[in-house]
C-alpha cells in the first residue's frame, strides 16, 4: 500500500472529504431562497454571494445536489447559435466556462474538442451558412467545412451514411467542448457554501406565499421560511412551481433521453451532431460514447427510458459509424426537459414581485450554467433584468417577440 | 412496441402518431384582445396530470383528441375531435 495512503489513514484530523457544509436546521428567514440545487441554482447562489455580497441565501433541493438535469445532460458546451441574442448569451457562457476550473479551484475536465454540426441537405447547408455568418459577426469561431475537410478531421465517419443521407458539409465550431457536469454543480456548491450560502438537500417546496403581489415566503416540508425573493431554477419541475404562484407559462415538459456505450479505444476527439439524423455523440475521457437525440414526441413528467429511443438512436449511429455494430449500450437514462415554443430560455423578473424565473432550459441548459447563474444573480440583486437576458423575458410571448432559436437548438445537446 | 388505439382505424404502433399540442377551446379571434390570444397560442397547462391533447395519425392524416395522464403516459380515453371540444 502506498505510504501516502497509510499516512492518511493514521491521521487524526482527516481532511474534509465533504464538499459542502450540511446545515441542520432551516432558519426562519433568508434574503433569497433558490429552489433547485442543480448547476443553475448553485451558480446563482455562488454569484449572489461572490459578486453581490448577498450571503443569507438558502438553496432548497427536493432530491440531492446535481441529481436532475445537471447530472443527466451530455455535457456539451458551445455557442454556435443562430440568433444574435442567443449567440451573445452562450458566448459569454463559453468564456466563463473556460476559466471556471481556476475560478472554482476544481478540475472540471473542461476539454475543447471542436464541434461539427453535419448538414445532409441543401436547406441544412443554408442554415449552417447562416449560423456561420451570424457567429463570425459576433467574433465566434464558426465556419462551413466541406466533405474533404470533415473526412480528414473525422476519419472513421461514413460521410455517405450508408448512401441514405450523404453529408454535404458541416458547421465547424472550434470552441465546442465537453466538461464534467457533476463537478460544475459541486464546484459552484462548494464556492457558495464557503461564502455562507446554506444548501438544504431533501427539502421540498410545497407552496409559495404571496401577499398582495409580493412574495412573502416559502412553505417547505420542513416548515415555513420567510423571504422576499424566490428564484425557481427547477427545469423539469417548473410547471409545478409556477402553478404555486398561478403564473401561466408556455413551458411543457418532455423527456430527453441519452445513453452511453461500453468504453472503446479513443477514436473520436470531436463532437458530432446531426440535426437531420437527430443524433449527437462525443467520446468521454473514459472511452464511452456519450449519445443523445431529440426530446420524446409528447410531454411526460417522468425520467423513464424507452427501448424505442435506443433502437432509433442505434439505427442513426450505425449510419454514421457502421463499425459500432457490435458495441453494447451500458447505461441509458432520461431527464425532464422544460421546452419552450421558441427554443430559448425564460429568465428574469415576472409579474409577481420577488418571484424570479430561470426556466425553459429544454435541451440547452448545461452549457448556459455559468452565464445563467451570473445574470440571474445580477437580476435578483438589482431587481432588474440583466442586459443579456432581456430577450428571454417571460413577457416576450404576450408581446409576440419570440427569439426563434429552433434552427440551432432543436437537437438536444 | 407501444400501441395506441386510433378511434378510426384501430390499434396502431405509437410511432405512427404525433403530438399536436394541448386541446383547449380558444377565444373568439375577432373579439379577444392580444393578451388573451397570446395566452391561448403560447401558454399551456404544463403541470402533471390528466389533460386533453391533439394527436395526429400520420398515415391516415386524421386528427383526434386523447385524454392522457402526463405523469404516467396512461391514455384515459380516445375521443373524436367533435365530441372533445365541440369543434
Amino acid at each position: 500500500m502506498p505510504f501516502r495512503l497509510v499516512k492518511q489513514a493514521l491521521r487524526k484530523n482527516k481532511p474534509d472529504s465533504s464538499f459542502f457544509k450540511t446545515p441542520t436546521d432551516l432558519q426562519s428567514s433568508y434574503d433569497v431562497v433558490i429552489i433547485g440545487a442543480g448547476g443553475h441554482g448553485l451558480a446563482c447562489a455562488y454569484y449572489l454571494a461572490r459578486d453581490h455580497g448577498i450571503k443569507n441565501v438558502a438553496v432548497l433541493e427536493q432530491g440531492y445536489i446535481g441529481g436532475g438535469n445537471t447530472g443527466r445532460n451530455t455535457t456539451i458546451v458551445r455557442s454556435n447559435y443562430l440568433t444574435p441574442e442567443g449567440v451573445r448569451f452562450y458566448d459569454e457562457s463559453v468564456r466563463l466556462f473556460q476559466d471556471l476550473s481556476k475560478d472554482l479551484d476544481l478540475n472540471l475536465f473542461y476539454s475543447t474538442r471542436g464541434h461539427f454540426t453535419l448538414a445532409h441537405s441543401d436547406s441544412a447547408m443554408r442554415t449552417m451558412r447562416w449560423r456561420a455568418e451570424v457567429n463570425k459577426h459576433y467574433d465566434i469561431e464558426s465556419e462551413l467545412w466541406g466533405r474533404d475537410d470533415i473526412a480528414r478531421a473525422v476519419p472513421f465517419m461514413d460521410l455517405d451514411c450508408g448512401g441514405q443521407h450523404p453529408v454535404l458539409g458541416a458547421l465547424y465550431h472550434a470552441p465546442g467542448a465537453v466538461a464534467r457536469h457533476d463537478a460544475v454543480a459541486w464546484g459552484y456548491g462548494r464556492g457558495a457554501s464557503n461564502r455562507g450560502v446554506e444548501i438544504h438537500q431533501k427539502t421540498k417546496v410545497c407552496g409559495i406565499r404571496i401577499i398582495g403581489n409580493q412574495v412573502e415566503g416559502v412553505d417547505t416540508d420542513r416548515g415555513f421560511i420567510a423571504c422576499k425573493k424566490v428564484v425557481s431554477c427547477v427545469a423539469g419541475s417548473t410547471p409545478r412551481i409556477t402553478d404555486m404562484v398561478r403564473l401561466r407559462t408556455p413551458v411543457e415538459i418532455r423527456p430527453l433521453q441519452a445513453c452511453v456505450s461500453e468504453p472503446l479505444k479513443p477514436f473520436l476527439d470531436t463532437i458530432i451532431v446531426s440535426g437531420s439524423l437527430h443524433v449527437y455523440v462525443s467520446q468521454s475521457s473514459r472511452g464511452e460514447l456519450v449519445m443523445g437525440a431529440s426530446v420524446d414526441r409528447a410531454p411526460l413528467h417522468s425520467t423513464r427510458s424507452t427501448f424505442d429511443f435506443v433502437e432509433d438512436l442505434a439505427d442513426k449511429m450505425l449510419d454514421l459509424f457502421p463499425f459500432l455494430g457490435g458495441v453494447k449500450i451500458v447505461r441509458q437514462w432520461a431527464g425532464m426537459a422544460d421546452m419552450t415554443p421558441d427554443f430559448a430560455p425564460i429568465m428574469g423578473t415576472t409579474p409577481i414581485y420577488g418571484f424570479y424565473l430561470d426556466a425553459g432550459w429544454g435541451t440547452w441548459g448545461f452549457k448556459a450554467t455559468p452565464v445563467s447563474g451570473k445574470t440571474m444573480a445580477y437580476t435578483i440583486a438589482n431587481d432588474d433584468d440583466h442586459e443579456l437576458i432581456k430577450p428571454f423575458r417571460l413577457s416576450r410571448f404576450s408581446e409576440y417577440a419570440l427569439v426563434g432559436e429552433k434552427g440551432a437548438a432543436s437537437v438536444g445537446h | 412496441m407501444k400501441l395506441l388505439n386510433c378511434p378510426h382505424i384501430g390499434i396502431r404502433p405509437a410511432s405512427e402518431f404525433s403530438y399536436g399540442g394541448e386541446a383547449i377551446a380558444g377565444p373568439d379571434p375577432t373579439t379577444c384582445d392580444d393578451n388573451a390570444w397570446a395566452d391561448y397560442v403560447f401558454n399551456v397547462n404544463g403541470e402533471p396530470g390528466i389533460r386533453l391533447e391533439w394527436w395526429h395519425h400520420g398515415p391516415s392524416g386524421i386528427w383526434f383528441v386523447l385524454e392522457r395522464d402526463t405523469q404516467t403516459d396512461a391514455v384515459v380515453q380516445v375521443l373524436d375531435s367533435k365530441d372533445a371540444i365541440g369543434g
